[in-house]
């Protein structure tokens, strides 16, 4: 019986320095926090981060020091446009970064899922995105009548990809039940090897997939492990289980006024059990009950 | 309400309105309060058949402003991120859009104050600012005109781009870099100056031209003749402001929210 379940600290096992993790979800919806949570109290370091939609996974992993260089297209808190621990850690330059437009990671992700070295793109034409001194951007030519240069945009391919999703059977087969699955299902195909939390492990049938087909978001031979994290997203949203929390984002979002309180937050949220991280929010009949978020 | 007695924002929102007034069906984006409730009024007047979200996922019937809302909106369509990519990459869209920086050549800024490898501040990010402004009509709103804003030499990061052959390998612009109208607390502006420097095209009611050169780090072109003033939103669009915007969202914006019209008493005339 093919069985991928483990637990969340058995990926971050899986984890080691140095290597660049991909991270899933959008600003302030399915971040996989548990797994960040995870990875803040581990040993890792000098990680290249991709998170093109970043939130809370960059902050808390800046906070904690964990980046060695970030490649991303913008970190914010939606609510609270910017992060704050992003934005400390950015201020003191501590770590390097590639900055890419939204879309431009996408098409490296795409150009990953395809296996191809780049995918032609405009965008980048006439901004510094191009001219960081992270990464020698090259141009190609169209070999068709029109001529026009674009921008090489490379591949991202990350060591292993984070995802947070609804639910999963133990092979793996998931489902994303959010409106919008974001770019889950591109950065997993673009990874060498892709680890998902679950809101729920259940039984295959269960999974009900010919009504959900639309939400199975990859094939379960994209998925290397998957482990059953109860608001795992937390405090982003993993709606329609969960709204996100943000009276917890701006007592996270406090914890970036000093040294002090970020240690007195980690404290409490962060070095501990994800059992004792649920009793600290409150649990989870209250996170059910948060209200769905204005935008 | 009579008819000179209309708020600064609500000035703005009718200037905003107007950019997307002939752009047919294409997705409107207005980011922040004033910009959205301006796609909102030129949807539910003179461009019925623009399409707008509910700020997150839905394209929605009627326009959705800022805050909370009595009910549920009708959904139209989804516009999740994916298709927001195709949508904005097909030229579809007119993006009305607040960076914190601006230079002569329209290149804007969203991400970094001072140097990006150790930024004095670091802010968003260029999120998609670099994909937008070569792919379809871009329109901004400052909500404070000044130097800061507007700057003496280039922006600190161009996360979109601008007219400044100086930054194209082959001297030319992407084709779809189309920028359109810039407007702030003190006047509308276009790029229909020379070469698309930057062009005051009204003034704002008690606002001069000196004022906004003053608050500028550039030279701006004047237009001949008389500049035209920024015309007062109509009674009917004040009452649709006012159903777009129930919660009075746009009362915030500004400090102390301000009247539309400066002009000293006994010089208020018809705009």
């Amino acid at each position: 019986m093919l069985d991928k379940r483990m637990t969340v600290d058995d990926i971050v096992d899986q984890l080691s320095d140095g290597m660049t993790i991909g991270i899933g979800g959008w600003a302030t919806r399915r971040k996989p926090m548990a797994l960040i949570r995870a990875i803040a109290r581990s040993n890792l370091k000098d990680l290249t981060l991709m998170a093109g939609y970043g939130g809370m996974d960059i902050g808390m992993l800046a906070a904690t020091g964990k980046i060695k260089k970030l490649v991303f297209a913008f970190a914010s808190l939606d609510h609270y446009p910017l992060e704050p621990h992003f934005r400390n850690a950015r201020q003191a330059g501590a770590f390097e970064v590639l900055e890419l437009d939204e879309g431009m990671y996408h098409w490296g992700l795409r150009a990953g899922a395809m296996k191809l070295p780049f995918l032609p793109t405009r965008v980048g034409i006439g901004t510094d995105i191009v001219n960081q001194s992270g990464f020698d951007f090259k141009y190609v030519t169209s070999p068709y009548e029109d001529g026009e240069e674009f921008v090489a945009m490379p591949a991202l391919v990350p060591d292993v990809a984070l995802i947070h999703a609804h639910r999963s059977d133990e092979r793996g087969n998931l489902l994303t039940l959010s409106k919008d699955a974001l770019f889950d299902e591109l950065l997993v195909r673009a990874a060498k090897k892709s680890f998902a939390t679950v809101e729920k492990i259940v039984p295959t049938a269960q999974l009900d997939m010919q009504k959900n087909s639309r939400y199975n978001l990859v094939e379960r031979a994209m998925i290397d492990g998957i482990a059953e994290a109860p608001l795992g997203a937390h405090p982003s949203s993993a709606d329609p289980d969960y709204q996100l929390d943000l009276k917890h984002i701006k007592t996270y979002v406090e914890s970036a006024a000093s040294p002090e309180a970020w240690a007195e937050y980690k404290a409490k949220y962060v070095d501990v059990s994800e059992a004792d991280y649920q009793a600290a929010i409150g649990g989870a009949d209250a996170v059910k009950q948060l209200p769905v978020p204005i935008y | 309400m009579t008819q000179n007695s209309y708020s600064l924002a609500e000035l703005v929102i009718a200037a905003c309105a107007e950019v997307w007034r002939d752009d047919g069906e294409v997705m409107a984006t207005g980011i922040g309060p004033l910009p959205r409730i301006g796609a909102g009024l030129a949807k539910l007047s003179f461009a019925p058949a623009i399409q707008t979200t509910d700020g997150e996922v839905y394209y929605t019937s009627e326009p959705v402003g800022p805050g909370k809302r009595a009910a549920e909106p009708e959904f139209e369509g989804i516009a999740n991120y994916d298709r927001v990519f195709s949508a904005l990459w097909s030229g579809r869209r007119h993006a009305l859009v607040g960076p914190v920086q601006i230079d002569r050549f329209g290149q804007a800024n969203i991400s970094v104050i001072g140097d990006h490898k150790k930024p004095k501040a670091a802010m968003l990010g260029a999120r998609g600012f670099p994909g937008n402004s070569i792919s379809h009509p871009n329109s901004f709103f400052f909500q404070n005109h000044n130097k800061r804003a507007f700057v003496e030499g280039e922006v600190d990061f161009v996360c979109m781009a601008g007219y400044n052959p100086a930054r194209y390998r082959n001297g030319a612009a992407p084709k779809g870099l189309d920028l359109r109208r810039i407007i702030t607390n003190l006047c509308v502006m276009d790029f229909g100056g020379p070469d698309h420097q930057i062009r005051v095209i009204s003034l704002h009611p008690g606002v001069t031209f000196e004022e906004v050169q003053d608050n500028t780090g550039f030279p701006l072109v004047r237009p001949d003749g008389d500049i035209p003033v920024t015309p007062a939103p109509t009674p009917e669009q004040l009452e649709l402001i006012a159903k777009i915007d129930p919660n009075n969202v746009r009362a915030t914006v500004f400090k102390d929210n301000p009247v539309g019209d400066r002009r000293p008493a006994g010089d208020k005339r018809e705009a």
